[in-house]
């Protein structure tokens, strides 16, 4: 592999680590396999696309993409997950029937053809970095990655709310005993969660574009990186971004038809010796 | 709760009354007979949707006997159907070969596909079981999209398949008609064998099952693997049925349907997936004719019946009668 396509995979695994990480959060702390998280990054996706087109603004579009499926998160977790709560396998086929829904209606409004966000000027446009004429928008969504991880990373390890959070994917139970409403650090992170897919539709949007099967593809590369990664753990999902982002490089580069098998391959092998992924623990 | 919960089947034991049995004979006849009388009062339109209501009752089944009976739901079933759907449609259409033999390498190819996932998938449980059983139905379903060499892509492949005696729709639904009854048949022989059993015991204690000297992980693999050869039989009814396979045919919304179908009937009433597949393809049916957006019907039928009715058709009526006749005995 060349600069060129090293830094292809650097840049993937910076937009999986976004959509990733959100997944991850909520399936450690809550105990839900989010899998409307695919729909809910078309969601931002296209919302942020509307909007950045008729405002002109990437920043409104971001923030409105934040907003929107934070918004959907909401809806999704006090109107309807609130039914089912502790019947895990429930709530994960519930969220299923809800991608669909989103999938479905994401169809009717936006239709089948393919948007890209529109990048900002300042974005536009190319940068010489290793040797090689790289494009200046992918590397802003590299540091963006990289920033997430950090502000993730602070958010978890420096702050009351990060140590509520750890607390609770350890042992929700005690967290609640001792005085804490749990039930509002829950849909704080499941809000949060959702605003991470919603930021990486948009970012995303503008490099991969956006198109009616764009979510299951997220989606099925976000659980490899969660399986990989095990789940509530940031750094597993770092580690996981990367092999995913840098094998999937790879595997378009040598075998385009089945770039999916690359992927596959070490993720078969990897469950083999540890079930719960390279950082998952049994609870 | 990390399994849905099975309808409490009724008692298995040893059947005290030869008359029991007499009758449980007599309704499966009566069932089958007039299945079988079916095409005479049904339009060829009806013909077909209750021939695809078989094929997809068998899906359903196959994936009842892992959620229901061995505690574990899959969603990789629609893609090992797929598998023998696309496996049929390309060796009828691309390599000549006869019918039969493509059946047979379809369910062979199915049934590989699933002893290759279940060695992957069988050491987890629960949610982790599930996601990994999408991660690999999906894959299926990339490289089914992105091989277009040999699967042709987005635009998918089409046969000739219905040749010779095939042709007639009727004909066709008696077929099909035999090999679910054969296959039904099968599998509930199967989740009543000893070795169904020790797949209940592992549905409801693991450790338990270990503790006594069960290979869990091999009673596991030869459970998925059963079920996706079954899977792999409605696959290749269903290359019969459409003479035509493209990536939604492996695509998860398969295995969600198919899922939702054996939930709809009741996890673990295996018969039941009949049911579930006639309402699902009914509503289908009674959807698509006012509006294109099945997909959201789709999706409101799942969170509905995952909110509402978890136990299934089969298994709220169960509760609503016994209800009914606690009523009226008090």
């Amino acid at each position: 592999m060349n600069a060129f396509q090293l830094l292809n995979g650097a840049t993937f695994a910076a937009l999986l680590f976004v959509v990733a990480s959100g997944f991850s959060l909520i399936f450690g702390l809550l105990r839900i396999v989010n899998l409307a998280h695919g729909a809910l990054y078309l969601a931002g996706g296209y919302v942020g696309f509307t909007v950045a087109v008729h405002s002109g603004s990437y920043v409104l579009g971001g923030a409105a993409a934040i907003l929107a499926v934070a918004a959907l998160g909401f809806a999704l977790d006090q109107g309807l997950l609130r039914f089912v709560r502790g019947h895990e396998l429930r709530e994960v086929l519930l969220t299923l029937g809800v991608a669909f829904v989103l999938n479905d209606m994401a169809l009717v409004i936006w239709g089948g053809d393919s948007f890209t966000v529109p990048i900002p000027d300042a974005l536009k446009g190319g940068v010489r970095i290793f040797g090689v004429f790289y494009p200046k928008y992918r590397l802003f969504v590299l540091v963006t990655g990289i920033l997430i991880f950090i502000a993730l990373m602070l958010l978890l390890h420096r702050t009351r709310l990060g140590a509520l959070i750890r607390a609770g994917v350890d042992d929700p139970e005690m967290v609640e005993a001792s005085g804490i409403n749990i039930r509002r650090v829950f849909l704080g992170t499941f809000l949060l969660g959702s605003a991470l897919a919603g930021f990486g539709g948009l970012m995303g949007g503008a490099f991969l574009s956006l198109y009616p099967s764009a979510d299951a593809e997220i989606l099925v590369f976000s659980l490899a990186v969660v399986i990989i990664g095990g789940r509530g753990s940031l750094v597993g999902v770092a580690i996981g971004s990367l092999l995913v982002g840098f094998l999937n490089t790879l595997g378009q580069v040598m075998f385009p038809e089945l770039a999916y098998f690359v992927i596959f391959g070490p993720m078969v092998c990897l469950l083999a010796f540890r079930p719960l992924g390279l950082l998952g623990r049994a609870t | 709760m990390t399994t849905l919960e099975p309808i409490a089947a009724p008692a298995t034991g040893p059947r005290t009354f030869a008359g029991a049995r007499a009758r449980t004979i007599a309704i499966v006849a009566l069932v089958l007979a007039s299945l079988a009388a079916l095409p005479f009062g049904l339009s060829k339109y009806q013909v077909g949707l209750a021939t695809e209501m078989l094929i997809y009752g068998v899906l359903a089944m196959s994936i009842d006997i892992l959620a229901g009976f061995a505690g574990r739901t899959s969603l990789a079933h629609g893609a090992i159907f797929g598998i023998s759907a696309y496996v049929v449609v390309y060796a009828v259409s691309h390599l000549g070969l006869p019918p039969a033999v493509a059946v047979v390498l379809g369910v062979m190819a199915a049934t590989a596909a699933a002893a290759l996932f279940s060695l992957v998938a069988v050491r987890t449980s629960g949610v982790y079981f599930l996601l990994i059983t999408i991660a690999l139905g999906m894959i299926v379903w990339g490289i089914c999209l992105r091989w277009t060499d040999v699967t042709g892509g987005e635009n998918g492949l089409r046969g000739d398949m219905r040749v010779g005696l095939l042709r007639d729709h009727q004909t066709f639904y008696w077929m099909v008609l035999v090999v679910a009854a054969l296959a039904s048949f099968a599998m509930w022989r199967f989740v009543r064998s000893p070795f169904g059993l020790t797949l209940r015991g592992i549905r409801d204690s693991e450790s338990r099952m270990r503790s006594l000297g069960y290979n869990v992980h091999l009673h596991l693999f030869i459970g998925f693997t059963v079920s996706g050869f079954f899977a792999g039989i409605a696959g290749a009814l269903y290359a019969f049925f459409n003479s035509f396979v493209s990536p939604s045919t492996v695509a998860l919304a398969q295995s969600v349907q198919g899922l939702l179908m054996a939930i709809t009937g009741g996890i673990g009433t295996l018969f039941g997936s009949f049911v579930g597949s006639f309402a699902i393809l009914t509503l289908q049916n009674v959807v698509s004719s006012y509006t294109e957006r099945w997909q959201t019907a789709l999706g409101v039928t799942f969170i509905l019946i995952m909110i509402f009715a978890p136990e299934g058709l089969v298994g709220k009526l169960r509760a609503l009668l016994s209800r009914g006749a606690r009523g009226s005995a008090n």
